[in-house]
């Protein structure tokens, strides 16, 4: 495809890429803990690290991580005390996170609506080399992780209090997948943008879990779709001149629609070819009702 | 004790755990024990042990603190006063968890995300083979005999979402035998359980204890777990209300004139010991 002689082409679909994989090898455990709107949350939180960056004339990427992991430590401290107020404090936090985002980023030297809209939504285009190795090395870490400790994730995600008593450090884990939650939330807001983030990592989960039986088939099946929906949000963004954040996520959306359906349809099938059994009998004798 | 082991513990492994417990007093100790959420108290003063070997059942009204005393020796919830000690060790720096095995009222809501009962059952391995090492073959048998243990091998590969209700439980009972602990510790196994399921519920726990594992269960009601307990344990209003033999056998709320009152049916106010009053009394 000629699109791929340009340099800035190749950059953003390997940045595409590693994010279509990580992001969803650690949304799966968010899903599975109840927390798939955590993303989009630390997203908010990861703006004011963008706009401290750009205050301070730093990478906002470096910042956005650190702010963004801090933030992410932070809730989950709230989480782990359990109280119903961690709910009114997530929101304070998050809209926090944005408002400082937007202050700060106003006054820095780089204040244009334009540079706000690039974190906001994504922009690929403009990802330079040192970006896209920085993406390569942390997308790679996360990826790593998610994967190396799947069955300890597994344990916490599935039952934190079965997991406690087990003796695993239940809350270094938490801590693992917070930090890691940041990381991917900012190295993706290259990608989709920090207000689209939390759909590749729910997205791929959803459409994956329609049709698979284990968690490790569910991992490897969303992880396929989200690199599958990356790529060619890259590829149709560039061809129909959309944004690629957005056409990566309405991709995303439209093989979970096709998959639900499709499932849907199967099992349909599937019911007229072999009907259920009949009813077993009742373990008692029934009498006419005349 | 033996990591390669399969759960199916061999002769020889059960002997190790019997000449250790030679030396080890007790396996769970509560002394003192007050417990409380806050400020107010729901355990006051409770003492009690598990011997080596033993099967005690802690029974008592819905509210009496029951399932709040087996969570505190399990560690989930902090204790206000009193001391516990798990293998002679204080609960505080007791770190050989897989030597206890939970198994928890029910399934974890599900969240939606599949998993197989294979996949559930292998995460009570973790305790073992600790989390920077990957499953070998002894675990994946270890996994196998759990689930043989329990009559769901068949099962291995299905969500655990298309189990009944009894067979998600017994798929608990076998995350907490793939662990292969020394104690295991079920917080009212039997709630809503399917006779087929509490059979072989019944089966798998009395396997257990027959090599040597000490059980305490919390339990409302003890259905076919009865020939099992050692001594029961009846938790009222937070403190002890008796220790002893189990209460009467089965056959006794078959009697015609047993007015089948169950202890959530009891007057919270009817003297010392509102759970099973009934059976006691027949002591």
């Amino acid at each position: 495809m000629d699109l791929f002689q340009y340099d800035f082409m190749m950059r953003a679909l390997m940045g595409a890429l590693i994010i279509g994989l990580a992001a969803p090898a650690l949304g799966i455990y968010l899903v599975q803990r109840r927390l798939s709107l955590i993303g989009d949350g630390i997203g908010h939180v990861a703006l004011t690290g963008v706009g401290v960056g750009l205050l301070l004339n730093q990478s906002p990427v470096i910042s956005a991580v650190i702010v963004a992991a801090i933030g992410a430590v932070g809730v989950e401290l709230i989480r782990e005390r359990g109280r119903t107020s961690g709910d009114l404090a997530l929101a304070l936090l998050f809209y926090g996170g944005i408002a400082g985002g937007v202050v700060l980023v106003a006054l820095s030297d780089d204040a244009s609506s334009n540079s706000l809209v690039q974190y906001l939504f994504g922009s690929l285009i403009t990802t330079s080399p040192e970006d896209i190795a920085v993406i390569a090395v942390l997308g790679a870490a996360v990826l790593i992780a998610m994967l190396a400790f799947r069955p300890a994730l597994f344990a916490v995600c599935n039952d934190e209090e079965y997991a406690r008593v087990s003796g695993l450090p239940v809350r270094a884990l938490n801590i693992l997948m917070a930090v890691t939650t940041a990381v991917t939330v900012t190295i993706a807001m290259r990608t989709v943008g920090l207000l689209l983030v939390s759909a590749l990592m729910v997205i791929p989960v959803a459409a994956a879990q329609q049709v698979t039986r284990g968690f490790r088939t569910t991992m490897a099946a969303a992880m396929a779709i989200g690199l599958v929906a990356a790529g060619a949000g890259v590829v149709v963004s560039a061809e129909a001149d959309t944004p690629p954040g957005a056409t990566t996520v309405i991709l995303a959306l439209a093989v979970f629609v096709a998959i639900t359906v499709g499932a849907a349809g199967w099992r349909v099938v599937r019911r007229r070819v072999h009907p259920p059994h009949e009813v077993e009998p009742p373990d008692v004798v029934l009498q006419e009702v005349r | 004790m033996s990591v390669e082991n399969s759960n199916t513990r061999s002769v020889e492994s059960s002997n190790t755990r019997n000449a250790e417990s030679g030396n080890t007093p007790s396996v769970v100790t509560v002394r003192h024990a007050a417990v409380g959420y806050d400020g107010r108290e729901i355990l006051h003063d409770v003492s009690f042990e598990v011997g080596a070997g033993e099967v005690v059942a802690i029974l008592g009204a819905n509210g009496s603190g029951k399932s709040t005393l087996i969570r505190t020796i399990l560690g989930l919830t902090p204790l206000t006063r009193g001391e516990i000690d798990l293998f002679g060790t204080p609960q505080r720096r007791f770190r050989d968890w897989a030597r206890v095995g939970y198994v928890p009222q029910r399934l974890g809501a599900g969240s939606g995300v599949p998993a197989t009962v294979g996949e559930i059952v292998a995460s009570g391995r973790l305790a073992r083979r600790g989390i920077f090492r990957m499953s070998r073959a002894a675990d994946r048998t270890a996994v196998r005999d759990a689930l043989t243990d329990v009559g769901l091998l068949d099962r291995i590969n299905d969500p655990v979402t298309t189990l009944s209700g009894g067979q998600q439980q017994r798929t608990l009972i076998a995350r907490a035998l793939a662990g292969q602990p020394d104690l295991l510790v079920l917080d009212e196994p039997t709630a809503g359980v399917d006779a087929a399921s509490q059979e072989a519920f019944a089966a798998a726990l009395s396997r257990f204890q027959s090599t040597g594992g000490a059980i305490l269960l919390v339990a409302h009601e003890l259905g076919p777990l009865r020939p099992l307990i050692d001594r029961a344990v009846v938790v009222h209003e937070g403190r002890i209300a008796h220790v002893g033999p189990p209460p009467e056998p089965a056959g006794h709320h078959a009697e015609p004139d047993h007015d089948h009152v169950h202890p959530h049916a009891v007057p919270q106010a009817t003297g010392i010991c509102v759970a099973p009053t009934d059976r006691i009394a027949a002591n």
